[in-house]
């Protein structure tokens, strides 16, 4: 994407981004000074203004030529701070306040500050609103420098809320969470720092023009897209996500896996794309989408072999990262320069896709945790008849996020598809279908347990009120329908695409991922399954019992790799690597 | 090669000397010592380079508070760490110091490469001082031109004591920080703490006034006061505020949110926001600064006083 010619003047309807930001900021200041008692109602005032701050974005932005700029102080840049939005931003922006709507009401029964112990309300609805500026800054910030405060924000409002529990292991995880963002905060600093000295700018518009292929420019971006890959816990640098994703409170872990990874993964886009888009390379790029096929692969075996629900989303949840990061190289054109907007529409769908269909599949699981009281998958039998519609949410989340017609997913992934074939890097068009049937085999693993008959009935221990389930469902219908909103005003996505999401050879290519995700989890995962008794599985075992031994030893082969990447040396020599890796195919490509 | 290369040298070789013994010494409380010494040293270089805005702020954070809650967090650890299995192998050691060494090595080409005089907007701050009335550019530039980004960074400070009292335990909660502290009222401690503090307030005040044209502000002399407050809580004469209090909130949510006052008058009545009217803009900014001075001693005390430990009625 051709970065916007330096906008020099606020525009018509510019004071809304200003607004996105300052709005859920003074809802922090408010609910920290008026205290306990009554945070929920500054946040359920906030959230409904922000939600229709970010619609009004949508709405406006076409109407302004695609753009909308907002100089802060009326001090132009390089002086000065713009804040810019484009389509992406808009995206962004809008599916921020769906997703932290639909927590919002999933959460008002959790965090409901009851009398003296109103620790927890107290912190996440702050936090929550301060997520949410966060977000928003990132996504408008027209400035390295403002980018970096929005990502310190972001982080010091993420971390909390996985300890929110106080429990031990989620303080360790929180620790872990911590350290690791602050590594990846420095290094992303350091670069903005080579950069200003290199040009004297920070304004993304402006250092577009000025960037060219010194080697310290490549230095800085190889240091600075480390740090955001930290963040956003791209393989092999994931040590935090499982622990954290998994430990916190539901309403928490819907945001963190929706939303916060998104920010860190936005401004490496940002980065990529439009501040230089002609200097990575494709090797670098390859090498990105090389870690993300690495990300599914590990994410997805090891999500498979998971005894607790709440895990084995967060595991889908490091793959699923993975697959955001295959859109880089298929970005390239015959130039050498990040240009493809069809690929760039594709990756920026997969990331809002998987931010509705993750938040609503998490907070399913919570309701399914508050029920049980546990979230063991092998304990979920006749679960489906207990709290049918926690269980449905789950099944749409997980549908929309395998790629099912009209989903988001589907879309991102035919987008893709098509990009792979234009650029003949067939290699990806075959980690982008196996990423489809990994995900399918988690999804149909989870709904072939929840899905099956009980001899006992289901004792609830906790309540499930319905608010809670109607947020989900509406968040994984969200999800499911993506595919069919009017995207080409806002991405550079072709409007005829959706209209092919029916044809006939679409069921064909249902098929595929929906038999080889089955074929899949009946191989990878070890644990006995309630059908484990019947004729028709003994006799199937038959046939596949030494293949799947096989598949099941290669499985615990790749859980012990993941533990191992995980424990802290490593994953600092793998940060070490990465950033030395990036630097070599950067300064070889130019 | 005059005096002051040799110092710049004999600088370079310590930092550089203190930075790898802060690395290698085993011992946390060791490390801890080398590297507040570190940070004081580093507050020097920034000195050399005229960056006394920076120096100030580096020695108050990385030498005198980190330090402080390094220090704290070194003696908690003393009784664990003799327990502790042996870190890394020698071959993951070995190959984490050569990844490194190469990462800074091409960091040591980089900077040496940065073009010779660097862009700069530094002539562009002073030319529009005039839009301030002040004269000194990093404060320009923190309250005016960059505006958005100091407001955020004090937003940031309040999430971080946001995350600091979530680690209470819910009983705990609205209650005091932190132990409370007993020293002898005739020691030396206590000597220091009701000698200190007036010339600290005076030096902290006074960091903050001469912020407008020289170097100094909000933060630095923040830095002096929330030292003078821990010193006179460490030595026992007051206690920590319960975090239930409403004083204490306000004060917290002071710098930021009148900074966020005066950006929307700005754009409701001004050009932008975060744009101040040239008539009232010296008086708008420092009483900002004010605001933001109780805001930033008050965070960095309590950040370093810790979660809510004690009920308030103790």
């Amino acid at each position: 994407m051709l970065p916007p010619a330096p906008a020099l003047v606020t525009t018509a309807g510019g004071f809304l981004l200003v607004l996105s930001i300052v709005v859920p900021v003074a809802g922090v200041l408010l609910a920290f000074v008026l205290g306990e008692r009554y945070v929920r109602q500054v946040a359920s005032t906030v959230v409904p203004v922000g939600l229709a701050i970010a619609f009004a974005v949508l709405v406006l932005l076409p109407r302004s030529d695609g753009h909308l700029v907002y100089l802060l102080g009326a001090w132009p840049p390089p002086l000065g701070v713009a804040l810019r939005a484009d389509g992406l931003s808009a995206v962004m922006l809008a599916t921020t306040a769906v997703v932290i709507c639909a927590v919002a009401i999933f959460a008002a029964t959790d965090f409901r500050p009851q009398s003296v112990e109103a620790r927890a309300p107290f912190a996440f609805w702050i936090l929550l609103l301060a997520i949410w500026g966060a977000l928003n800054t990132i996504f408008i910030a027209g400035d390295l420098f403002t980018l970096y405060v929005a990502l310190e924000l972001l982080t010091f409002a993420a971390v909390p809320l996985v300890s929110l529990d106080g429990r031990a292991e989620t303080l360790r995880a929180a620790l872990r969470y911590l350290l690791f963002a602050l590594l990846g905060s420095v290094l992303y600093l350091m670069g903005t720092a080579l950069l200003y000295g290199l040009y004297g700018t920070l304004d993304i518009a402006l250092l577009s023009h000025r960037v060219n292929a010194d080697s310290g420019v490549l230095i800085a971006a190889a240091l600075m897209t480390t740090g955001l890959l930290a963040k956003t816990a791209l393989f092999p640098l994931h040590l935090w996500l499982p622990p954290a994703h998994a430990g916190a409170p539901a309403a928490a872990s819907a945001i963190l896996s929706a939303l916060v990874v998104k920010g860190s993964f936005f401004i490496l886009v940002r980065l990529w794309f439009d501040v230089m888009p002609g200097l990575p390379g494709l090797a670098a790029a390859q090498l990105l989408a090389a870690l993300g096929a690495g990300a599914i692969l590990f994410g997805s075996v090891v999500a498979l072999r998971q005894e607790r629900l709440k895990l084995l989303i967060a595991y889908s949840t490091l793959a699923q990262i993975g697959y955001l990061f295959l859109m880089f190289p298929l970005a390239f054109g015959a130039s050498g320069k990040l240009e493809s907007d069809q690929a760039l529409a594709g990756g920026l769908l997969q990331a809002v896709s998987h931010a509705t269909a993750k938040a609503a599949m998490f907070m399913a699981v919570g309701s399914i945790y508050a029920g049980l009281g546990h979230d063991r998958i092998t304990g979920l039998c006749g679960v489906a008849r207990a709290l049918p519609l926690s269980v449905l949410a789950f099944a749409i989340g997980g549908i929309a996020l395998m790629g099912v017609q009209p989903s988001g997913a589907s879309f991102a992934k035919e987008l893709l598809l098509q990009e792979t074939a234009r650029t003949g890097q067939w290699w990806w068009a075959i980690v982008l279908q196996a990423g489809g049937m990994f995900t399918t085999a988690y999804v149909v693993l989870v709904l072939s347990h929840a899905l099956a008959p009980s001899d006992q009935p289901i004792v609830l221990v906790g309540p499930a009120p319905l608010s809670r389930d109607l947020a989900a469902l509406v968040l994984a219908l969200c999800s499911l329908f993506l595919g069919l909103l009017p995207w080409d005003s806002y991405l550079p996505a072709p409007s005829d695409a959706a209209s092919k999401l029916f044809g006939i050879d679409a069921l064909s290519k249902l098929l595929l991922p929906v038999l080889g995700g089955a074929a899949l989890a009946i191989l990878l995962s070890p644990w006995p399954h309630p059908l484990g008794s019947s004729a028709a599985w003994k006799a199937l075992m038959r046939v596949v019992g030494p293949l799947r031994r096989g598949c099941l030893r290669f499985g615990s082969l790749i859980e012990r790799g993941d533990e191992v990447l995980r424990q802290w040396s490593a994953a600092g020599i793998s940060l070490l690597l990465v950033s030395l890796l990036l630097a070599a195919s950067m300064l070889a490509a130019n | 090669m005059n005096i002051a290369t040799v110092f710049e040298i004999a600088l370079a070789a310590v930092v550089l000397g203190l930075a790898i013994w802060t690395i290698a010494v085993p011992d946390t409380y060791s490390a801890t010592v080398g590297f507040i010494a570190y940070g004081l040293l580093v507050a020097l270089i920034w000195v050399r380079l005229d960056a006394v805005d920076v120096a100030l702020t580096e020695a108050a954070i990385g030498g005198g508070l980190g330090g402080v809650l390094l220090l704290g967090a070194a003696a908690r650890l003393r009784d664990t760490e003799a327990m502790t299995t042996e870190g890394p192998s020698l071959i993951v050691r070995l190959s984490a110091a050569i990844l490194s060494a190469s990462i800074a090595a091409a960091l040591a080409v980089t900077i040496l490469l940065l073009p010779d005089p660097a862009p700069t907007l530094a002539p562009a701050v002073v030319a529009n001082a005039g839009a301030t009335g002040m004269t000194n550019p990093v404060t320009n530039v923190l309250m005016a031109f960059r505006g958005m980004d100091t407001m955020l960074e004090k937003v940031v400070l309040l999430l971080a004591i946001v995350g600091v009292w979530s680690l209470a335990s819910d009983q705990a909660w609205g209650g005091r920080p932190g132990p409370r502290h007993q020293a002898d009222p005739n020691g030396v401690l206590a000597f220091l703490a009701r000698l200190l503090p007036p010339a600290g307030i005076v030096v902290g005040i006074y960091i903050l006034w001469t912020g407008a044209d020289h170097p100094g502000g909000a933060f630095q002399g923040g830095a002096v006061l929330a030292s003078m407050w821990l010193l006179v809580i460490m030595a026992g004469l007051v206690d920590t505020p319960p975090v239930r209090s409403r004083w204490l909130r306000l004060i917290l949510v002071a710098g930021p949110g009148l900074f966020l006052a005066v950006g929307l008058g700005g754009l409701c009545f001004g050009s932008a926001f975060l744009a101040y009217p040239v008539a009232f803009a010296k008086p708008l900014i420092l009483s900002i600064e004010v605001a933001m001075l109780l805001t930033i001693a008050t965070t960095l005390g309590l950040l370093l006083a810790g979660a809510p430990e004690r009920s308030a009625e103790r």
